[in-house]
């Protein structure tokens, strides 16, 4: 791990200046300033050397910190061409977000078919429950009768296809849910992907750190105002933890109320 | 009653659309983004739009002023659905003349009571 290599590299050089302060001070007692100035002058070196020694190391692990996010070309051999891993994960995030639609599609589609099926037999069946309550009260005449036995025929029928094609529709809705199982599997390794992406950009913030500290630099703090503002009329999507969070909805309840507290 | 559904994913479109047809509904058209759906809005003679919040190019909110800005439209009825869930933002909405506001997930029960809710006021 480059982070503890740092630390380490960083307090033998922390020691070394510590020592040489000390002998500093006891040639300030002694009143010894050729000394004094002797140890300066290391002093300065040691920094010096250190520093180079730091800043070339550093940049030795941020290039190969680079390399490690996986930016550099994959084999182009491979299944996936050419790209790099983190191309990957966008290529694999479209693809579960085509796959979710074409799952949803192919639902909606099974479902519009299926709902007329059921709205005539649904319809038939009604009317035919009028007629056969008339027969049943012995209200219909013989003309009639023969009507609604051809009509119990038809309908048996049409039923018996019916139910057949709903069967089909239901069992394809079925299976139209087997995107859950691979874009499962897609997402879980883009999500290991962005956690080792971060361990990487951690290490990174580390050893720029170290540089900072090496050569007294200080930054202002980085304003993220205008991100938040620019959230704020974009739009951010789904709420994660939602219960969790004081500023956002759990529910349509919760957006009801608010807006009765608002006057609607 | 003709009705003009906004939202990016078509699949949503197609959704809100087929409730909105059991509901009775049938005249419906439908638009990917605000950019899409204000001029379709100017020239149209929409009655009720629905609009989702977070899209590319103009967003819900953006093109909920817009309407209130617009002499013509200024007075159409907007749902907003949408899965933007911050207290803020819906106090935003609110404040930018909404006339309901639906989280996603929905249920058609939700979406028939605010519909209904909004021409109540409307009609009444």
């Amino acid at each position: 791990m480059a982070a503890l290599e740092l630390d380490d590299s960083n307090s033998e050089f922390d020691k070394q200046f510590t020592n040489m302060a000390k002998e500093l001070l006891e040639n300030l007692e002694k009143k010894d300033m050729a000394g004094a100035v002797t140890v300066i002058q290391e002093l300065q070196k040691v920094r010096d050397q250190s520093l180079y020694n730091e800043i070339g190391r550093l940049t030795r692990a941020l290039h190969e910190s680079i390399k490690n996010f996986r930016l550099e070309t994959a084999n182009a051999e491979s299944p996936e061409g050419g790209d790099s891993e983190l191309e990957q994960a966008s290529h694999r995030l479209s693809y579960v977000v085509d796959m979710t639609a074409k799952a949803a599609n192919k639902t909606m589609d099974k479902v519009e078919e299926s709902m007329p099926i059921s709205e005539n037999i649904a319809a038939e069946a009604s009317e035919i429950s009028q007629e056969w309550k008339r027969f049943l009260r012995k209200e219909l005449k013989p003309d009639e009768f023969r009507e609604l036995v051809k009509r119990v025929s038809n309908f048996l029928d049409q039923t018996d296809q019916g139910t057949k094609q709903l069967n089909a529709n239901l069992s394809e809705i079925l299976l139209a849910q087997d995107f859950q199982d691979l874009t499962g599997q897609v997402i879980n390794r883009v999500t290991s992907l962005v956690v080792d992406v971060e361990k990487r950009l951690v290490n990174l913030v580390a050893m720029a750190g170290q540089v900072d500290q090496m050569t007294g630099i200080q930054h202002g703090e980085i304003k993220s105002d205008m991100a938040e503002k620019f959230n704020e009329e974009r739009g951010e999507g789904p709420q994660m933890k939602a219960e969790e969070r004081e500023d956002v909805v759990a529910g349509q309840d919760d957006v009801d109320d608010l807006l009765s507290s608002l006057g609607f | 009653m003709k009705i003009l559904v906004v939202d990016d994913f078509s699949t949503m479109r197609r959704i809100i659309k087929n409730l909105l047809r059991d509901l009775g509904f049938t005249n419906t058209s439908e638009a990917d983004d605000g950019n899409t759906a204000l001029p379709m809005l100017k020239s149209g003679d929409f009655d009720f739009l629905v609009t989702d919040w977070n899209m590319p190019g103009m967003t819900g909110i953006e093109l909920l002023k817009a309407v209130r800005e617009d002499e013509r439209l200024k007075d159409l009825p907007v749902l907003m659905v949408t899965a933007e869930a911050k207290r803020d933002q819906i106090v935003a909405a609110a404040q930018a003349g909404v006339n309901g506001y639906v989280v996603k997930p929905f249920t058609a029960a939700v979406l028939k009571e605010k519909i209904e809710k909004i021409f109540e006021r409307v009609e009444g």
